[in-house]
């Protein structure tokens, strides 16, 4: 007797296992997880070792970043951190193909592209400290707010991009006058009403974004197969625009792979789907316990594709770098550190009178009588203090 | 001065917004060839062309959150919402987008945009059509919400929105968009955040807006011609509220209805009399009553009359004031 259909069960976590550990053969992949480079018919890394090394040092410095959040959240400096563990390779190459011309809409796990960005770290950890909302300046940056409502951002990043293609910033001759966006989200992202209709007006308009899906398989204990009885990224046919998928651990691949993307938006050629096929090595956030949901040897199974390990190996094996160079950036990510840390501790808020003056950009009576209110409130405790000495 | 309906006043009003500002682009569901469902924006794609009056996907959450986009990119969204009530699928994007970043963002930028939301009932329709949203965002920190009674106030108050450096919602009286008046193109109009008084009197306040102003004032002459002077307050801006000329006009009649189609509980009549009882408390000879709608969803049509506010019910809630 067979058994009983369960439509709407979920699959037994050892099926998700192997899911979300072998990719399909189509996925983009340009470093093996044992670090050989290898061809692909369509995307050639063109960069030279100089630049590897470059990516290996901006990832090292992104898991140091990471690692330094997670710490502060345990030590009690920070409220909450989601960390970005074994997701290096998708923020640095995704991150290193933006120009500054460009525009990023971010989820709130993007700490390794706010890093390329020059965010200021401590504008960063005022959001997870409870000190700022998680303010910095979106024009200098080029990198918007993080979001926390899963998915909205797609539709800021798709308006966005609308309004480049009304300056006229795609498809000139001169390339540099070209501008594009990339928006990140995430697999649990992808079945929000908001980041399906933020495809359905891309492919309309044929606005210049490239949406960037971190599929790091687990949207905190579901895993993508809840999301998604297909692969991510054959959805975005459908949409009407191409969808690819590359290793989201192999770093040459995610960069040559986005850079395509975007160029191809600059160019006018309309919107373009990255799944990076990657994994959440850590928890969602720190206040998440994986080990309720999902087993260990998938996680061990993933940990010998670390994105980092691979580029090391590669390098040491052509001779680009030494032990030397790895004790030098192993200096430079302890003084990143080290800088994390104090611009955490830093971190104060300021009083809550100032928030009045921040809801509206021309203030209306209403908010104004109630800040003076709460201001003259404080300050008849302060009278009382005082002449009670 | 010219005179013209509602919804010409609105069209000739964006038209002027249109050729102020090149960054105000107007989107929504069928406002380009259609002109809309009510032709707010009839012959608007036509000599502003696709790019400025843009046909959007049928989707409200898109629609305002790639204005969120735009307006980062320095454009001056104004969109239209096709009937009250569908705007909600867009209200996370209102709401949780659109409303906190300022806040958001330190007050280091903004997201000025006009949505605007054709509202209310007595047209005969069927569900969703004839809502009152706008408590939902008067509550809402970080929203400006306003509303047009007359031609006039059409005319002038968006273009005073999509000048606002601040998000507004703008609702439009549906069932007054065939209602003409005068429109004075050459006087400097109220600003967009102060209430008006619409007609003198010395025995008690309808406060009101949006739809229920004319209503208010049709209350108004029976009650004249019955020997009762009532004062009719247009508030225009339901967020932020005028309170200046709500209690400069209270203070002389010691006496406060508000009137309005939304339902009751929580709604701007909530506020307006708590915020009345606080500051003329003394002054007041009646507490402040509210003639509104009642409190269940939108009804079926046919008994919709029941449902609204009118002048009899008007009335009546005058007499109780005087009386009490």
């Amino acid at each position: 007797m067979s058994q009983p259909v369960q439509p709407w069960s979920g699959p037994p976590v050892t099926a998700g296992l192997a899911d979300a550990v072998t990719a399909s053969d189509e996925m983009v992949q340009l470093l093996t997880p044992e670090g050989r480079r290898v061809q692909h018919p369509e995307f050639a890394f063109t960069g030279d070792d100089a630049e590897i090394a470059g990516y290996l040092r901006e990832m090292v410095l992104a898991r140091r970043y990471d690692q330094e959040g997670t710490s502060l959240q345990r030590q009690g400096e920070l409220g909450l951190w989601p960390p970005l563990l074994g997701q290096e390779a998708a923020q640095i190459g995704s991150g290193r193909a933006v120009r500054d011309t460009d525009m990023i809409f971010p989820t709130y796990r993007e700490h390794g592209v706010a890093m390329l960005r020059d965010v200021p770290v401590a504008n960063m950890l005022g959001l997870f400290r409870g000190t700022s909302m998680g303010d910095w300046d979106i024009e200098a940056t080029r990198f918007a707010q993080y979001q926390i409502i899963i998915g909205a951002q797609t539709l800021h990043a798709t308006g966005y991009a609308m309004g480049i293609q009304h300056d006229g910033a795609v498809g000139n001759p001169d390339p540099e006058r070209n501008a594009a966006v990339l928006a990140f989200h995430g697999d649990g992202a992808s079945s929000q009403g908001d980041v399906n209709e933020s495809y359905v007006f891309a492919a309309s308009f044929r606005a210049p974004v490239v949406f960037f899906c971190t599929n790091n398989q687990w949207a905190i204990s579901e895993p993508t197969i809840r999301q998604s009885r297909i692969p991510l990224y054959q959805r975005a046919w459908g949409y009407g625009f191409p969808g690819i998928r590359v290793d989201g651990n192999d770093v040459l691949a995610v960069k040559v792979v986005t850079d395509w993307a975007m160029e191809r938006a600059r160019e006018g050629q309309g919107p373009a789907f990255i799944e990076a096929f990657t994994y959440r090595m850590g928890a969602h956030t720190t206040s998440d316990d994986p080990s309720k949901y999902r087993l260990s040897e998938e996680t061990e199974a993933w940990r010998r594709k670390d994105p980092i390990e691979r580029v090391k190996t590669y390098l040491l094996g052509v001779g680009a770098i030494d032990e030397a160079w790895l004790a030098d950036l192993d200096a430079e990510a302890d003084e990143f550190g080290e800088h994390v840390r104090a611009a955490c501790k830093s971190l104060r808020s300021e009083p809550l009178a100032h928030r009045f003056d921040k809801v509206f950009r021309v203030p209306t009576a209403e908010v104004e009588d109630q800040r003076d209110a709460h201001i003259s409130y404080l300050a008849g405790f302060e009278a009382a203090e005082g002449s009670s000495r | 001065m010219s005179t013209m309906t509602l919804a010409k006043a609105l069209n000739a009003g964006l038209r002027r917004a249109l050729d102020a500002n090149p960054k105000v682009l107007l989107y929504g569901e069928d406002i380009g060839k259609l002109g809309g469902v009510f032709r707010i924006t009839e012959g608007l794609q036509k000599d502003f062309g696709e790019d400025r009056v843009i046909d959007a996907p049928l989707a409200e959450s898109g629609i305002v959150g790639t204005s969120f986009g735009l307006a980062l990119r320095g454009y001056r969204p104004v969109v239209e919402i096709q009937f009250d009530g569908f705007v909600y699928p867009a209200f996370n994007q209102i709401v949780s987008q659109v409303a906190k970043f300022h806040n958001r963002t330190e007050g280091r930028h903004a997201v000025p945009m006009v949505i605007r939301i054709p509202y209310g009932g007595g047209i005969g329709a069927i569900e969703h059509h004839s809502e009152s949203p706008e408590a939902y965002f008067a509550h809402t920190a970080g929203l400006k919400v306003v509303t047009c009674s007359t031609p006039n106030d059409a005319y002038w108050m968006i273009q005073q929105a999509v000048a606002s450096e601040d998000p507004v919602i703008f609702l439009e009286p549906k069932r007054r968009y065939h209602d003409k008046g005068e429109v004075v193109h050459d006087t400097k109009p109220l600003p967009l955040h102060q209430a008006r008084v619409v007609r003198g009197g010395t025995d008690a306040t309808l406060i009101t807006y949006g739809p229920m102003v004319k209503m208010c004032a049709e209350a108004a002459a029976i009650a004249e011609d019955e020997g009762r002077s009532l004062e009719v307050v247009d508030l225009r801006s339901l967020s932020p509220i005028d309170m200046v000329t709500l209690t400069n006009s209270v203070r002389r009649t010691r006496r406060a209805i508000v009137v309005h189609e939304d339902v009751q509980t929580l709604g701007l009549g909530a506020e307006i009399a708590a915020r009345l009882s606080e500051d003329l408390f003394y002054l007041m000879e009646s507490p402040v009553l509210r003639v509104t709608g009642h409190d269940m969803p939108y009804p079926n049509s046919r008994v919709e009359n029941d449902f609204l506010p009118d002048v009899d019910r008007i009335l009546d809630a005058v007499d109780r004031s005087l009386a009490y």
